[in-house]
Order: C-alpha cells, then structure tokens, then sequence
C-alpha cells in the first residue's frame, strides 16, 4: 500500500497528465459526433455575453454591406407581394394561410468562425425565444445550418461548412434528383454535393437547392450554383462542386425556421 | 508571492479575452489563425510547481475551447506541452535551465526564438490532427501546422519582445 501511495506520488505529474489528456481527448470525440451531448460549447452566459458585446461594437463595421442586403430582401418580398393574386382586402378566410407549417424566427450571428474544419457558429437567440435542436437557419440568400445547443439566450449553429456534422438533403432545381451536402473543409465558397446519381442531367451553372426531404428545411431554399463536377470513384454518382450563394465569411442577420410538422414527421419515420 | 498568483490570474484572462476577441478573426489567407494564448504556457515561472502548471493549462485550453466550440483540442495540446515543457526547455537553455537560474526576463534571443519554436510546433501539431482529425489528410495537417506556426511564432516573439521587462 505504502509503495503504491509512493508510485503515486513521484509520478503525480505524469498521471494527471494522463487523466487531463484523456478528458480532453473525450471531448474532442464527442465533438466529432453528431448531437452528442457536448459539456463544453460557447451558448452560456460567459462565452454567450463577451461575444455579445463584442458584437455590440464590431456590428457598425459591416453595417453598410448588412443594410444594403436587407433593403434587397425588402425590395424582392415588395416586389412578390404586389404581383402576388392574394386579394388581401378580402372578406372571406383563406385556409392555405391559416395552417402555417413553417414559422420564421430573426436572430443575429454574434460569432462567425469559417477557418477552422468543423465550424459552428452563436446566434443571440434561445430557449427562451422558444428555440430547439434541429431548426433550421438561413439567411435571405442560402442556408447556413441546423440549430445544435441552446442555452436560454444562445445557441450554437452546425455550419454547412462542417466536415463531421453536417449532411444536409439537397438537389437540382430542375430536376427532383437529390443528393447530400457535405464539406471538405477547404474554401469557404465551395461546398461538396454527393450522391447524385448519374443519370442525372447536370450542367455547371444548374442551381442547387434543398430538396425538403428532411424536416428541417422546407423544399426550395436557394444553396448555390454548380462550378464543376465529375464522377466519384464508383462510376455511379457524381461529386459536385457547389459555389455557394451566401458569403458565410459576413453573416449578421439570420433566419431560424421551425417546422411544425416535424415531431409528426420523425414520429412517422420511426415507427 | 500574492502578486505572482495575481499576475498570472491577470494574465490568463488577457491572454483568453485576447485570443478570442481579436487573434481568432484574423483568417489570414482564409485559414490563418495565431494562437498566442501559449505564451502563458512557454513564460510561465519555472520555479514554481509543475502540477499548476498542467493544471492551469487544461483549463487555459478548455476557456479556448469553450469560445471556440472546437471540443477539447485546444486543451489536449495545451496540457501535452504543459507536460514536455522541460524537455523543450533543457533542449533549449542547456545547462542554464539545469542550474535553476533561468529567468525569462533576461535570456538571449536565440534560445528565445529555438525554445518558442519548439513549443509552438507541438502545440500546433496535435492541435491540427485533433482538429481535422483523420491519418488521410496528413498533407493538409501539416501545411495547416507549419502556416500557423509561423505566423504565431512571429507573434509571440513580438509580443514578447514588447511586453518584457528589460533588466540587462
């Protein structure tokens, strides 16, 4: 017992060596895998309020290039709703409106990361705001991730320009053929569409939009536009070089979306 | 001994706030970061005991972590060079580390430069195969490491350099 005592002690510093190596070797795995339950994100109130005030000040640096995209958007849904045939002056009830299945939530980027090779970023919204795991989050150009942790006032965002974590549905627009998105954790303007199947008609420029297979993106949000392809090593699908929409190197104003019917959903594919 | 304890606290925060504030959005070349958080690592005090230092560098590592939402590999190099710092050390000062006499403040900047060096290129190199994570990426783990390197051992012997008290 003595001598084990005395093992213990001479060595101390090689063992807590080993055993703090270890736990951070943990973490690490656990980061790699998707949802896992992660002890150690930047959604709590410290990480959560410097980056807040950070961005209370850094915010005013790109406010001229935020509000020319916003008077875009503005512009563009204008534009939708004055061509639109929605008589709003109408006195009878339209159902189709009633029965939203998507519900837009704004929240804004107060930490952006894109350097490294699995990048998630925070947003300034919460459970508090009724926030969940599995929302989605777009801007008015693209997409830009699924809704990881949430503390009451933050959350963590999986970038599409993740190399473990993100596979999100996506497709041709023109065609219902769909693949998955992934990234290879190079260039920050390309990202990696797989699976599509050869006979596929693709051509470099065709834009690549989600598919709504999954229940976190409804069908159609705009992702990016071909810039090369060519067939994987099977012979059997293509590998697609996507040039993306959004600058994920400048984003500020977000978009998180709730889909109603996605407990239904889920609850139906795990039956 | 109060003050020491005090400069150090003093020290990790500015070191972490710094880091993650101003260091982590340089994108240098789209990628390029400068970890200069190290810096409380390679000058902290030799005389004091090495259990705090391995200690406090799990936890430096994990604050960056924790900011940086990188899981745990920011603590797993922080504590490994924690561990190796006097290897790197004795390789780096010879026989003036064996004798304890070594004080930051007034070393040479030659064994400077060699033991930061040293220092920076382990930290990054477990930093990026932790990161990427995967034996088939070799190249772009070690191009990442010896950019990143250089851009943070430029850095750090700067700052060091400003922020030094010369006695000589």
């Amino acid at each position: 017992m003595q001598q084990i005592i005395n093992f213990i002690i001479r060595n101390k510093n090689f063992l807590l060596f080993l055993l703090l190596f270890f736990i951070a070797i943990v973490f690490t795995i656990q980061s790699h895998s998707y949802h896992k339950s992660k002890f150690i994100n930047s959604a709590n109130f410290i990480s959560g309020g410097v980056y807040n005030s950070v961005n209370n000040i850094s915010e005013y640096f790109t406010l001229k290039s935020q509000n020319q995209l916003l008077s875009e958007e503005n512009n563009r849904l204008r534009e939708l709703l004055f061509n639109s045939n929605i008589n709003t002056n109408s006195n009878y009830l339209d159902s189709v409106l009633l029965e939203k299945s998507y519900t837009f939530f704004a929240a804004k980027v107060i930490k952006n990361s894109y350097s490294a090779t699995d990048n998630i970023l925070l947003i300034n919204k919460g459970k508090s705001d009724s926030i969940k795991q599995d929302f989605g989050v777009i801007t008015t150009q693209g997409i830009v991730g699924i809704v990881d942790k949430s503390s009451s006032r933050f959350s963590t965002v999986i970038s599409i320009l993740n190399t473990t974590n993100s596979s999100i549905s996506a497709g041709l627009k023109r065609t219902a053929h769909y693949g998955s998105l992934r990234w290879n954790g190079k260039n920050p303007e390309l990202v990696q569409l797989i699976d599509i199947p050869i006979n596929a008609k693709v051509n470099i420029g065709d834009t690549i939009v989600t598919s709504g297979q999954s229940s976190i993106f409804p069908k159609g949000i705009p992702i990016g536009v071909i810039q090369d392809f060519k067939n994987d090593v099977t012979e059997n699908f293509y590998d697609i070089n996507v040039k993306l929409f959004n600058d994920m190197t400048n984003l500020e104003h977000v978009y998180i979306i709730e889909n109603k019917n996605k407990e239904e959903i889920d609850n139906l594919l795990n039956e | 001994m109060n003050s020491a304890i005090t400069g150090n606290i003093i020290r990790f925060i500015a070191l972490v706030l710094v880091q993650v504030i101003i260091f982590n959005h340089i994108n240098f070349y789209g990628y390029l970061n400068p970890y200069i958080y190290l810096l409380f690592i390679a000058f902290f005090p030799v005389k004091d005991n090495r259990t705090i230092l391995i200690l406090t560098s799990f936890f430096l590592g994990l604050s960056i972590d924790m900011f940086l939402d990188s899981g745990g590999i920011h603590a797993a190099a922080s504590v490994f060079i924690a561990y190796i710092r006097p290897v790197l050390l004795k390789s780096s000062f010879g026989s003036m580390y064996e004798h304890q006499t070594i004080r930051f403040s007034g070393i040479d900047l030659g064994p400077k430069i060699v033991y930061i060096t040293l220092l920076v290129f382990v930290h990054h190199l477990i930093l990026f195969s932790l990161e990427i994570f995967s034996i088939s990426k070799i190249i772009f783990i070690l191009q990442k490491t010896l950019f990143s390197s250089i851009f943070t051992i430029l850095l750090s012997i700067i700052i060091s350099i400003i922020f030094s008290k010369n006695t000589k």
